[in-house]
């Protein structure tokens, strides 16, 4: 069991968002999360990163067996948790480079491996570059600064490849993306996954589904996973909306 | 002090001509009527000097003895190549040729001897710059200073390398100093000038120092000003720049330690088409403070100012920033830009930031903005969600922050040796400079973190 979230409450600022989520990950999945806005998707994928704005009110997260609780985020991220941000952050004045290469190196001595030297780093980013299919040369620019929207999910993707998590989980990482973006961003996935690792993609439409193919598909709703099931639930929930759901939920 | 006056009077004007003395006259008794500024006074509400000129200070009216200036005089930047010229305790340093004269006509050294030896010369510019009737410090300055640097760049000369400045405190006693600067760049010449101030050990001193600076028609002046002084010093520095017609200059303001700084910088267009850049930078924390005062006036069409001042203040750090730019009624398509960004680190840490614009005509282009705040919490949860630690993250930022500006650092190994500097000085492990500031403590050690890889 790679992730393992029980009875999961979370608030912010008193307002409570997670109402007792419930999820099971094994390694080598993909689980697909689905759901109308402001419903917790975002705000999950937040508690699990570490985000101290959120106050875990009961439940909890087990990551490869250890309680998360006293984990900082980078401790999280160096464990091998990935969160593919919803709107990345623009940070001018760094660098892709220097940032991937800070982060590559801070988790590397964290697992008691040597530092990459500069240029093992350099060849390392390239090679990663190509397997994401990032042919600009993004990497010189200022971390998200002035990119347009599918360059920063691209840059995303790119920083996935580079960071090798257990578990990535991206949030609408397929939003607002042409075609072509959301088939590099799908191929990402489908590259980079392996029978040690998973994914969960957070996600709206359907659309992305056909390209990364889930093992379940789950549907959080008020802070709840109301539903779960196999791929053919993505189906059924762009055929009949999120209404549906509403209305059984109502009943 | 004015008994100190009247006492040295002999000493303190032997190498004046007598439109010097005559100006030393009138300066004292304009410091007299204007007295020390005090916080009534509008352009001193937030620096309160009382506790600074509370302390008791030597004042040396005499050459003090040169020791040993080839160990203080070190300056090791990697492959810098300057020509440098120190002062110590406001005294040039002449290591016996007290007035160097180029082959291409260059002059530099010390300002008393350059008094003596081309009195024309310095008659000509010598106080046309600073204000020594309604500026207390300028005014005690002009009267008082009896040496300082004198630099003389003729007409169309390139001087070939930079000139450092280096001014260095250094003494058993508290010492009270007035230097006095003059630098003349010919029309269509170009002069790169690194000012360093720093103190080497921990006495407390109060320094005031002004620099007149003339920058001819078509000519070119990058100039670096690089403040780290002890926390129990003072320094006042004033400097006026006059630009004439399509001059342009760069300057860089780089504080990174000091007990109070103040920097007066006030610019003059003297002709049409000028452009001046102001840069700085400072990182203040204990009980430091820094305030930064500049003056542009726009006296003349098309003329382009852009100053950008960027902080991190820590602890009980306090910043003061006052921008005026005046554009005069004909300076028609004046540009002119203001930005002042702080980040305060802690909640005691305050800054006081009054970007002004004073615009007599419609034809311009003018803005101003000032900003401050914490680190983006957005960015830190960012930064850490890929694995980098909490420090390492609160460092890349704010060295981002604080590379705007030095970024902006024309010479490459002093940009490279400024950015180990502001490196070191943001993990608290920057002292006050052993040596020359530049020689700072390890240079042979770059400082860890991945930093400058951008430019593979
Ligand atoms: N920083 C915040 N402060 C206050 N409320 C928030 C914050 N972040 C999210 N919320 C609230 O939490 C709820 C869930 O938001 P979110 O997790 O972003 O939903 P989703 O990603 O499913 O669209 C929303 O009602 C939203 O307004
Ligand atoms: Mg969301």
């Amino acid at each position: 069991m790679l992730l393992s979230i029980q009875n999961l409450h979370a608030s912010i600022n008193g307002k409570e968002i997670l109402k007792g989520v419930n999820l099971e990950v094994n390694k080598g999945e993909v689980h697909a999360i689905m759901g109308p806005n402001g419903t917790g998707k975002s705000t999950l994928a937040s508690v699990i990163a570490g985000r101290e704005v959120f106050d875990v009110t009961a439940g909890e997260i087990l990551f490869k067996g250890t309680n998360l609780q006293k984990l900082s985020v980078e401790e999280r991220a160096r464990e091998g948790i990935f969160l593919g941000f919803q709107y990345p952050v623009e940070i001018p004045g760094v660098s892709i480079t220097n940032f991937m290469r800070t982060a590559v190196n801070e988790i590397r001595k964290y697992k008691g491996l040597d530092p990459l030297s500069g240029g093992e780093f350099i060849r390392f980013m390239e090679e990663r570059k190509k397997l994401v299919e990032i042919t600009s040369n993004l990497t010189n620019r200022s971390v998200n600064e002035g990119f347009s929207g599918g360059e920063k999910k691209k840059n995303e993707i790119f920083q996935m490849a580079m960071l090798e998590p257990a578990l990535a989980i991206l949030d609408e990482t397929d939003s607002g993306l042409d075609i072509d973006a959301l088939r590099i961003v799908a191929n990402g996935v489908n590259k980079l996954r392996r029978p040690d690792n998973a994914f969960v993609v957070i996600t709206h439409y359907q659309r992305l589904l056909d390209y990364i193919i889930p093992d379940f598909v789950h549907v959080l709703f008020q802070g709840r996973i109301v539903k779960s099931g196999g791929k053919d639930l993505a189906l059924e929930l762009e055929e009949k909306g999120y209404d549906w759901i509403k209305k059984e939920q109502e009943a | 002090m004015v008994q100190l006056f009247s006492r040295h009077r002999q000493q303190i004007v032997s190498c004046d001509t007598p439109g010097m003395s005559t100006l030393r006259d009138q300066a004292l008794e304009s410091f007299l009527k204007l007295g020390f500024p005090n916080t009534k006074m509008e352009a001193w509400r937030q620096t309160d000097l009382t506790e600074c000129l509370a302390r008791g200070y030597d004042y040396p009216v005499e050459r003090m003895p040169e020791e040993d200036t080839q160990k203080v005089f070190r300056c090791n930047i990697p492959h810098l190549d300057t020509a440098i010229i120190g002062q110590l305790n406001g005294w040039y340093v002449s290591k016996d040729v007290p007035l160097m004269e180029l082959g291409n006509g260059i002059i530099m050294g010390s300002l008393a001897e350059a008094k003596k030896k081309y009195p024309e010369l310095v008659e000509q510019y010598y106080g046309t710059v600073a204000d020594s009737t309604s500026e207390a410090f300028t005014a005690l300055n002009t009267a008082f200073a009896q040496d300082g640097v004198f630099i003389y760049v003729p007409d169309n000369v390139q001087s070939p390398k930079p000139v450092q400045l280096i001014n260095v405190i250094q003494h058993d006693e508290n010492l009270f100093l007035q230097s006095r600067n003059l630098i003349v760049v010919g029309k269509n010449a170009r002069l790169s000038l690194v000012h360093c101030d720093d103190s080497y050990n921990h006495q407390a001193s109060f320094s005031n120092i002004v620099s007149e600076i003339v920058i001819g028609d078509n000519a070119f002046m990058d100039h670096y000003k690089l403040q780290n002084l002890n926390n129990s010093s003072t320094l006042i520095t004033t400097t006026c720049f006059r630009l004439g017609a399509a001059a342009s200059l760069e300057s860089h303001y780089l504080s990174l330690n000091g007990g109070l700084l103040r920097n007066n910088i006030r610019l003059h267009f003297n002709g049409p088409h000028g452009i001046a850049n102001i840069y700085g930078i400072y990182l203040m924390d204990g009980k430091q403070h820094i305030d930064n005062q500049v003056f542009i006036d726009h006296a003349h069409p098309h003329c382009t100012s852009n100053e950008m001042f960027k902080g991190i203040l820590d602890e009980h750090a306090r910043g003061v920033f006052n921008g005026h730019v005046l554009v005069r009624k004909d300076a028609i398509k004046t540009d002119a830009r203001q930005s002042n960004r702080n980040i305060l680190l802690t909640d005691t840490a305050k800054v006081n930031s009054k970007p002004f614009l004073e615009i007599y005509n419609d034809d311009v282009k003018c803005s101003h903005g000032s900003t401050t705040g914490q680190l983006d919490n957005e960015a830190m949860f960012y930064l850490r969600q890929r694995g980098i630690g909490e420090d390492s993250a609160r460092m890349l930022l704010m060295f981002a922050f604080a590379d705007e500006v030095v970024g902006k650092i024309a010479i490459p190994q002093l940009r490279q040796r400024i950015e180990d500097m502001i490196k070191k000085r943001l993990q608290g492990e920057l002292q006050i400079c052993e040596a020359c500031v530049l020689h700072c403590s390890t240079p042979e050690q770059p400082v860890e973190f991945y930093i400058d890889l951008s430019k593979i």
